[in-house]
Formats: structure tokens, sequence, C-alpha cells
């Protein structure tokens, strides 16, 4: 045997492209040849320690040995060190599963995510892949909706419905023709998990899709990813080939007679089509529109049938609770929110990145303990929690174990797992202004107190920010807020008021600054 | 490198015809256009209107629905800054001011040159690499200034260099 060929991962995730990833294996690529060492590079998903990327990763006798934040020009350094086989280096941190913001996770559904070949089959099928799926295929329908329902899974894009109760309504749908829809329009800021999932480990989706189509009857899919996820879209594309070609989706999946056909659709910058009745919409080509319901898509969805319409993150839940069972997925988190969800710490954060963890963590564990607080040195002023349309919440709050219970009794939600951070720098009038800001860009315009509302909220958060008649105008801006929680179709309209109450509530110093605010009172 | 091909309606048929197929033809069918001729040309309402069996209307309603469907050719590369709450936090608001200042344009304009169209965007996924900018296909994080100059100066080498 000639000299041992050495393996090295480096992400294809597009937080580590962003960053350089693809320069990084191109250096790592050009030093081995030219030191005439025989190398394997394995493009990996992304481990979700973001602020480490490019983070490369040795493989040792003793486990994976990981570098970051790797430049190219890190590179003959790294190999002048005997990276390869683990050595010291400033930029080494030891086995990547031993980093405590690694260690201290409980990943269920990231399992994967980060250490296989996204696109091998073989590397899925190695750890654990398609292990739910085939229980599933031996179990009546009735039997999958039950586990799904008994591991207490809630919908994961923010809305925290049952899954199973959801899965059941489509079951007892009668019908020619039911269809699986997989909300991947993540389009609140702070949130990536959905895309991290999709890029590095994307047959966990197609599993998930799978099995829920066996659950219900279902024989058609797709996947509905913003046209913003360009990578996504190419890995999930080619995902769906390789599963195709491995009988895995198709005619007949693995000779049981089960058909499934899963394809992928390209949203175009509409954030309301994250909304599952404007995607439906948007789907059957027409403009993203809110529908009103009843009926629900459960019962009349895509082209008028029953469908089933889940975030990628419930539907890549499904193929660990159907594999360990539901009773080891529900032994994790508390009360009614079960399982574990994973958060993501972004903005202004040191360490920002994915972290499952089970419910009832606290926004303090994660802001302090994982995410080491702002990059930029100073305190934390505040945060976001739940995308665009979630609270903003001061540091008094931070002691909140993550449940949905909890939080909804504070007025905030836990949503997708997205926390944006802001340091003591942030304007809290700005904040909520943008909220009606973004609103009014990206109401869909069915309804009126949307439609209008926004554009109207701008306008009274631009006077208060001017100091104009402030008290009269807070005022005028509570009850916009009403008339837009009360009189709205769906969640854009009706959850923009919770930005700016919650700016409002918690940071009302910011309302009140403008040096002529008091003079005109 | 955006395409940029003059209208041509025969390609726009060949275009329809390879996507006619699929259920809810017409997002898809947007798409590639957009991919053959970089927006989504005049002349094509009519026709997708008369191949789709729809009024110019219906066509007219989904283009200018969604943000992401041109209406005129855009440059030779298309820049998206992040406008939302995560590269807020991280100042995106300066690193627009700078953008705009460098580029001698605003959002939805392209740069005299015909190098450069900048539109904003709310979200990329890169929230924890904030703040964040889509050139053309290829996503950048932890955006400076300096670093902004360095990307839009690496576009332009590269596509001389082809």
């Amino acid at each position: 045997m000639s000299a041992p060929l050495h393996t090295v991962y480096v992400p294809r995730d597009a937080a580590a492209l962003s960053v350089g990833a693809d320069e990084t294996a191109a250096a790592i690529r050009a030093e081995a040849t030219k030191r005439g060492i025989p190398l394997r590079i394995v493009r990996n998903g992304s481990r979700g320690m973001l602020w480490l990327e490019t983070l490369v990763e040795v493989e040792t006798p003793e486990g994976r040995v990981a570098y970051g934040p790797v430049m190219a020009e890190d590179v003959p350094g790294l190999f002048d060190a005997g990276f390869l086989d683990g050595a010291d280096h400033a930029l080494a941190h030891g086995l990547t599963e031993k980093i405590p913001y690694f260690a201290k996770q409980e990943r269920l559904t990231f399992a994967r995510c980060g250490i296989i070949d996204p696109l091998s089959v073989e590397d899925y099928r190695l750890h654990g892949g398609f292990r739910g799926l085939e229980r599933a295929l031996a179990m009546t329908p009735a039997e999958i909706v039950t586990e799904v329902t008994e591991s207490g899974l809630r919908g994961r894009g923010g809305a925290g419905f049952p899954t199973g109760i959801k899965w059941n309504t489509v079951l007892n749908a009668q019908a020619d023709q039911k269809y699986i829809c997989c909300n991947a329009d993540e389009g609140d800021s702070g949130t990536f998990a959905d895309r991290m999932i999709m890029e590095g480990d994307p047959f966990c989706l197609i599993e998930g899709m799978t099995i829920a189509a066996i659950a219900v009857g279902a024989t058609e899919g797709y996947i509905y990813i913003r046209s913003e996820y360009p990578h996504a879209v190419a890995t999930m594309r080619e995902a769906i080939r390789l599963a195709y070609d491995e009988k895995w989706l198709g005619d007949e999946i693995h000779g049981t007679g089960h058909r499934f056909h899963l394809d992928v659709r390209v949203g175009a910058g509409a954030y309301i089509c994250g909304e599952e009745t404007s995607m439906l919409e948007s789907l059957e080509g027409k403009r993203g529109t809110v529908r009103a319901k009843p009926p629900l898509p459960a019962l009349e969805g895509l082209f008028g049938k029953p469908t089933i319409v889940n975030n990628v993150l419930s539907l890549t839940s499904v193929p660990v609770i159907l594999d360990k069972g539901a009773n080891h997925y529900r032994d994790f988190g508390v009360g009614r929110s079960r399982g574990t969800l994973a958060f993501q710490l972004a903005g202004n954060i040191r360490h920002g990145g994915i972290v499952e963890k089970a419910f009832g963590v606290t926004l303090h564990e994660l802001l302090y303990e994982f995410g080491g607080g702002t990059i930029t040195g100073r305190p934390i002023r505040a945060v976001q929690a739940g995308g665009p349309l979630g609270a903003y919440l001061p540091p008094s709050l931070f002691d909140l174990p993550k449940d949905y219970e909890a939080f909804a009794a504070v007025e905030a939600m836990v949503g997708h797992g997205g926390i944006v951070v802001f340091d003591d720098s942030v304007d809290m009038a700005r904040q909520a202004r943008f909220a009606m800001e973004f609103c009014a860009a990206e109401s869909c315009g069915k309804c009126t107190p949307c439609r209008i509302g926004a554009v109207r909220g701008v306008e009274v958060m631009d006077r208060i920010i001017a100091g104009e008649k402030v008290a009269s105008n807070i005022t005028l801006l509570n009850d916009l807020c009403e008339v837009m929680t009360d009189g709205s179709l769906c969640a854009m309209g009706g959850m923009t008021p919770i930005p700016v109450r919650s700016a409002l509530k918690h940071f009302p110093e910011d309302f009140t600054r403008s040096p002529t605010a008091v003079a005109a009172e | 490198m955006n395409a940029r091909s003059p209208w041509s309606e025969e390609r726009a048929t060949a275009v329809i015809a390879a996507n006619r197929h699929l259920r809810g033809a017409l997002l898809p069918i947007l798409h590639a256009l957009q991919e053959e001729f970089g927006c989504i040309d005049e002349e094509a309402i009519p026709l997708l209107a008369r191949e789709m069996n729809l009024s110019r209307a219906d066509v007219h309603g989904v283009v200018s629905f969604y943000h992401e469907f041109r209406r005129s050719r855009p440059g030779r590369h298309t820049i998206k800054v992040c406008r939302a709450e995560a590269c807020q936090s991280m100042n995106a608001d300066g690193l627009i001011d700078h953008i705009r200042r460098r580029l001698k344009v605003d959002f939805h304009e392209t740069t005299a040159d015909d190098a450069f169209s900048l539109e904003p965007v709310f979200c990329l996924g890169n929230c924890a690499l904030a703040p964040a900018v889509m050139v053309d296909e290829t996503l950048h994080g932890r955006v400076s200034p300096a670093r902004f100059d360095a990307i839009a100066a690496s576009t332009l080498a590269a596509e001389a260099a082809r």
C-alpha cells in the first residue's frame, strides 16, 4: 500500500461558501498535489458553527479534528503543522464533537448535517438514513399517523400546530389525489435552518416527505424553495434525481407498490408565499394572495385537493421519529412543546449558528452560553425572536424558557426558532418602523388592514420619530395595531403589530427620544 | 453573469413548450424566460396569455406580484443586498449607503457602465454571517465596505479574464 489516503471535509453549505469555502477547498487540493499527498476532499454540509466557517475537518483515528475559520491563505501553514494528522495549530479546535457549542446540543433533526456527504445515498444509509421510511413501509397509514401524533411534533414553521392532527385530517379525506407540499420559503430574517438541512442532508427531507405521502395516501409532492436559495435548490434537485435512481422515489418505492413523485418549485421573492395558502396559490402558478380559511388546505389545498403543508423542519423531524419511535422524540422537551428545535443565532452574535436543543432551553443560555454575547462586544439590548413578525424582547425576559406556551404568555413567539441579536446601538423606534415598512412591501394586498394599515403605520412611525405629537401618534399607532391584529386575514397583517407593540412596550424611551418630542407636548 | 438576449418569439415559444407540461406551469415558465432573456419582456405577456389560455391581465398580475421578475434587462451582474433585521443589526444600512455611493445608483437601478444592477432583498439566509450580499448566484458573508469593493472588483476582473 502507498501512503494512507487522508480524508478532509470542507463544507459546501452556502454560509461556508459565503466566506470562501470553495477557495479553501481549492487551496487544499493544490497544496496536497504540490506536496504529493493523496487526499480525498468531501464537501459536507455545515456543522452549524458558522463563526468557524470555513470549518475544515480532518479524519483521524480518534475522530474528526476541526480547524477554523480556514481561509485559503492559511492552508500552507496547516500542511506545515501537520493538520492531516490532526496536529495542533492556531486554528485547531480539537475533536469537532468535543467543541462545547456542538457537544452540548441534542441533535435529532440535524444528526447527520455536516457529517455526511449530502449527495451520497450510501453515506446517508450508513448514518441511519431511510430506516424511518423502511419502518413506515411496514406499517399501516393510521399507525404512521399515530406515531407522529404521539411524538408531540408541532409545526416548525412557526404556528406550532400538531403535525399528527394535520396528517390525520388528510388521511381521512376522500379524494382521487392528495399532495404533500413542503414549505421551504424560509423568508424570516434570522432563520437559515431549512436552508442548512436542505444543503446538508437533503435525503432527510425526501425521506420525511415520502413517509408523509405513504401515511396519507398522497402520490405527488412539491418542495417550494425561495429563489434566494440557489444552492439549496440545486442540492435538492440533485438529491431527488439520485433518490429516483435508487428507487427511493418513483412508481415502485423499493418494490413495495408505493408511488411518490417529488419536484422542486422555486419561489420568486415574495415573503408572503411562506404563508401556506399563498404558497399553494403560487404553486398553482398564480399571484401569491392568501386564501381565506376554511376550507383548510388539509381538505382543499393544492388544486383543491387534500394537501399536507409542512415546514422543512417538521418533515425532516419525521424520519427520526419513525426510526427511533415516538417516545424517544417525546422524551425531549417540556410541557406541550416536545422534541427539539434547531434554534438559529443570528445578527450581532459572536458565535452565530444552529443550536439544536430540546424545548425548555432559555434565551439566556442560547445567547450567552452558546452565542457568547455580541460580536461588537457591546451589551445585548434586544433580541427579535421568531422572525420579522416576532416580538422584540429585552434582557429582563431572557430567562424565559423556549417553549410555545411560555412565549405566547408574554405575547412573543418561538416561531421558526430564529433569534436576531441587537446591541445597545439599536434604535427600537426605527425597528418598529421597519416592521411596518416590511409589511407594506410584502403584503399580498388582499385585505385592507394589512395593505393600507402598514402604509399608515410607516407614516405614523415617521411622525413619532420626528417628534411630532408623539403621545397622540402613539395612541393612533396602538389603535392601528389593534385593527391590523383583529382585521387581517393572515399572520402577515395580523402579527406585524407584534414587533411594533413589543418595541413600544419594552423600549418606550426610544419613541420619545426626539429632541422636539418633549417641547411639542 | 445575467443572460440578456434580445427578445425572440421563437425562443420564447420553445421555452414555454419545454415547461408547459408542468403542473402550475406559469412560475416555472417565467423563471425560464427570465433565465433566457434576463427579464420578462413586454412581448412575453401577450404570448404567454395566448399560449397558456389566460388573459393578459392574469399574466401581468402574476409577473408584477413577484419581486424577482424584472420588466427590464439587468446589467451584466445583479447585486442583491440584504436589508432585513439580522443584517441591520450588523449595520447593513451603512453598507447600503456605501454601495449606493460607490456604484452611483439606487436600488432597482443599473450602473452607467451596465455592469451592475442593484436590488434590495429581504434575507439571503446567511444571518449568522451578516451583512450578506449576493452577486449573481454567489453568496458573500461578513461584507464590510472594503470587502464589497473587493468583491465588485473581482467580479469585473473575472469577467475580463473570460
